[in-house]
């Protein structure tokens, strides 16, 4: 076993699952406004309100009689995703990518017949995709067409873009690329790759497929560490407005780019997980400790995503270094825990 | 973060409340710290239920008479507005007698004994045997069973093991199937005996085992051993000295007698209790009034196990907030370990994984029939009684008495553990199963081995105060923010990731 001393994780502010737990999500975290984002039908519809770019929303099937006639909506749609609205990590998702006559072909190739498709929304309906086995509500919403510019990083499925955003401010960004391994899906756990981001400016500044460090993609071949994620900043600013949205403090925000609509939100988790640290190289908790230094409670998204890029960006000689050679003493100022 | 200050005054007050409780009950009643110097005893309960329905009614429960092995500490009965005598006929017999009752009533008799294998009694010759009545064509088949049986043994007791071996030797002779048709193995055991001569009695017997409820009283025959009494099980043989049988009724010709009433019903109950010989003399004294040994015993001994539930939850608590080993299912664990409590260790677990892992295989056939939620896990729970049946009888058969035990598990969790851990199978994969099962199994082990800890049992029961201690620790675990111990292993590759 290969073990890592809990002052090394200290010293370089690797935030734990505990400390996560009781320290931000149960603080700044409003218990009331969890469905918010667990209901991926709410959330939908928080996001159109407030104006922020997001699959569209096509149709919602809520009980079994509908999917009966769901031929006749389907007809309309030439592309588009079924999710169960409570689903998790990827769970219960049909890509339908196209049409072969009577039959619907899916993300990979193969090809399904309408039987299928309903059989797939009876199964979400009666909860065998969603957290806990509970009834629920499918969700068709229109397909993601990924950036081009990802093809050459991933194994199938939409590389998405995970932000750390803590009061508004983006704190830590990672792309999860699939691979075989992870059967196209983006799950880290399942060995999708991690690529940690530069707040500043987007780009890739290391990796990790089963938290081992890469360099390159397993599949492509890709270099990791020359990708530059396109639409940067408006991706910052759209992760950030996802504060004002929910009024969680402490939440994740998975975005995808889409060639014609540029960032959109996918969806938004309020326990978001720790493995981003390891694909970045870098621990949560100097970045998090220096937004609740912040007394500035009025800044405007712009602001914040500015504030953000300056002072978690990489390459800058910006707060980083700093902070991790900052004398105890130092660190303690404000804060009066 | 709220304030620290409130927490923290909380959680010493906690503390101090805990032990400063304990301490003075100790003073005060002198319950010793540890379960060491202290003397086996056992509380038995008798529970009688029965419809009154007359104007006078009456109650006649038998005593156990004074036997090896035990010596009787104190007896008390529990009733409401009977009066209450105690008669001696040929076995000392508690008589509850009132007039005007109706409806359901409910007496009580409680005992306590001191267990000690140095207590002898001697037993008194009984006279010549009273030969029974048979009816035919019976008479024929027993004299025939005693023609071929008596030649083969030397005197009673051997003529009666000679017996015991005949009626559980495949095939049975055709005489003793006819009788035991008709007879109840120890009934016609006796019947046989006497005929042929030998001074032999039935007997009924309480077989002692730690919080058992409900139980009922076994059938033995005794036959006359030149001095003493030999008990004889009629399936086994020779009773040996070290099964914990107590003989409730063995002159006297019933357990119960109720005149005035209907559906009587008479039920025990018992708990061993390992108490210091001050303890014991205390006993008595009104001193012991607020304390869980004054609730009925089918209670304390549910509270035995009940008082062991916060050591279990402690356990899980700490696993999983200090060292991060992931379960299925919060609590599942404890439930197991008690079940573990009743079943020891090993066979405990062997039979939770064969459980768990048939009924896996089933449950793997159940996911291609698409059934709703509800309908899965009540499938699984009826899947999981079978298969705890099937088990039952075939290690029964297989002379494996360790496999009865498996019907302590608790089964709507076991339903549960299996719904998870398949879901989990076809969702992440068999490693994470091995890793949730496996840690799970981890848990409930530790915590099982921490709950059968003598000195834990005995402070859990006596000084339910301390609860209060373990209410903090897991107060103050649960605003623990450092890292996991995993984490250490998990965060490990940052060593190559780190840029310094």
């Amino acid at each position: 076993m290969n073990w890592i001393s809990p002052f090394t994780l200290a010293r370089h502010g690797i935030l734990g699952m505990n400390k996560r737990n009781c320290a931000y999500i149960g603080r700044y975290n409003d218990r009331e406004r969890f469905p918010l984002v667990d209901d991926k039908l709410k959330t939908k519809l928080i996001c159109r309100k407030a104006g922020l770019n997001a699959p569209k929303l096509l149709h919602t099937v809520r009980s079994q009689h509908e999917i009966e006639r769901i031929e006749n909506e389907l007809a309309s749609m030439p592309t588009f995703v079924i999710k169960p609205a409570h689903g998790s990590g990827g769970k219960g998702i049909l890509v339908i990518t196209g049409r072969d006559g009577e039959d619907f072909v899916k993300s990979s190739g193969a090809r399904i017949t309408l039987d299928a498709v309903k059989r797939h929304m009876t199964n979400t309906l009666s909860g065998l995709h969603s957290l806990g086995g509970r009834p629920d509500v499918a969700i068709i919403e229109t397909l993601v067409v990924a950036n081009p510019i990802f093809d050459s990083y991933s194994h199938e499925g939409v590389p998405d873009i995970r932000l750390i955003v803590f009061q508004g401010y983006p704190i830590m960004g990672m792309l999860r690329l699939a691979t075989k391994r992870s059967d196209g899906k983006a799950n880290l756990h399942q060995g999708a790759v991690g690529v940690g981001l530069d707040i500043g400016t987007g780009r890739g500044v290391g990796a990790v497929q089963f938290n081992q460090p890469v360099t390159h993609h397993p599949d492509t071949g890709a270099s990791l560490l020359e990708l530059q994620v396109p639409n940067w900043h408006q991706l910052l600013v759209l992760a950030a407005r996802c504060y004002e949205v929910t009024q969680l403090g402490y939440l994740g925000c998975d975005i995808v780019l889409d060639i014609n609509r540029g960032p959109l939100l996918l969806e938004l988790n309020a326990r978001p997980g720790l493995s981003i640290q390891i694909a970045n190289g870098a621990g949560l908790l100097p970045r998090l400790r220096l937004i609740e230094e912040q007394d500035n409670f009025y800044m405007s998204v712009e602001d914040r995503v500015a504030f953000s890029i300056e002072h978690f960006a990489v390459g800058d000689a910006a707060l980083q270094p700093k902070l991790f050679t900052d004398s105890p003493q130092a660190n303690v100022t404000a804060d009066a825990t | 973060m709220r304030k620290i200050g409130p927490f923290l005054f909380l959680i010493i007050l906690l503390f101090i409340g805990g032990i400063t409780t304990a301490v003075l009950r100790h003073n005060a009643l002198g319950i010793p710290f540890a379960p060491g110097d202290e003397q086996f005893i056992w509380q038995l309960e008798a529970r009688i239920q029965f419809e009154a329905d007359a104007d006078a009614s009456q109650v006649k429960l038998t005593l156990p008479p004074q036997q090896n092995g035990y010596e009787i500490l104190s007896e008390t009965t529990a009733s409401s507005g009977f009066g209450y005598s105690i008669e001696d006929a040929e076995q000392r017999r508690a008589v509850w007698s009132k007039r005007g009752a109706s409806g359901e009533q409910f007496l009580f008799y409680k005992l306590e004994l001191r267990s000690d294998q140095s207590i002898v009694t001697t037993d008194i010759e009984p006279g010549a045997p009273t030969l029974p009545t048979w009816i035919e064509p019976f008479e024929t088949a027993a004299d025939q069973v005693i023609d071929t049986q008596l030649p083969q043994s030397a005197d009673g007791p051997s003529l009666a093991q000679q017996i015991i071996r005949a009626m559980n030797t495949e095939p049975l002779d055709q005489n003793l199937a006819l009788l035991l048709d008709q007879y109840e193995p120890a009934a016609l055991l006796d019947q046989l005996l006497r005929t042929a001569g030998v001074q032999a009695r039935q007997v009924q017997a309480l077989a002692l085992e730690d919080a058992r409820r409900r139980q009922s009283l076994q059938r033995f025959v005794q036959v006359w051993d030149k001095d003493r009494w030999l008990l004889l099980d009629p399936l086994s043989g020779e009773v040996s000295r070290d099964r914990e049988l107590y003989l409730w009724q063995t002159e006297a010709p019933s357990v119960m007698d109720v005149t005035g009433g209907s559906n009587s019903r008479v039920s025990f109950s018992m708990i061993s209790q390992t108490r210091s010989a001050l303890t014991v003399a205390r006993e008595n004294s009104d001193a012991f009034r607020l304390s869980l040994y004054s609730l009925p015993i089918a209670e304390q001994s549910m509270f035995k196990l009940i008082m062991l539930l916060p050591v279990g939850a402690l356990v899980v608590v700490f696993m999983r907030l200090m060292v991060g080993i992931k379960t299925s299912g919060t609590f599942m664990p404890i439930l197991i370990a008690l079940a573990f409590l009743q079943t020891e260790l090993i066979p405990g677990v062997t039979s939770l994984l064969l459980v768990v892992a048939i009924g896996l295989m089933i449950r793997s056939y159940l996911s291609d029939l698409n059934l709703l939620l509800v309908a899965r896990i009540a499938t699984l729970v009826i899947l999981v009684i079978g298969i705890i049946t099937v088990v039952s009888v075939l290690s029964y058969e297989l002379g494996l008495i360790g496999g009865l035990t498996i019907s302590f598990f608790p089964m709507i969790i076991l339903a549960w553990t299996i719904e998870r851990m398949s879901i989990l199978w076809e969702e992440d994969g068999p490693r994470e199963v091995l890793v949730q099962g496996g840690g799970s199994l981890l848990v409930s082990i530790l915590a099982y081995l921490l709950m059968d800890v003598r000195l834990i049992e005995h402070l859990a029961f006596n000084f339910p105060e301390l609860h209060l201690c373990v209410l903090a620790i897991v107060m103050l675990l649960g605003r623990y923010t450092g890292y996991r111990l995993m984490e250490f292993l998990r965060f490990s590759d940052f060593k190559q990731v780190l840029k310094d």
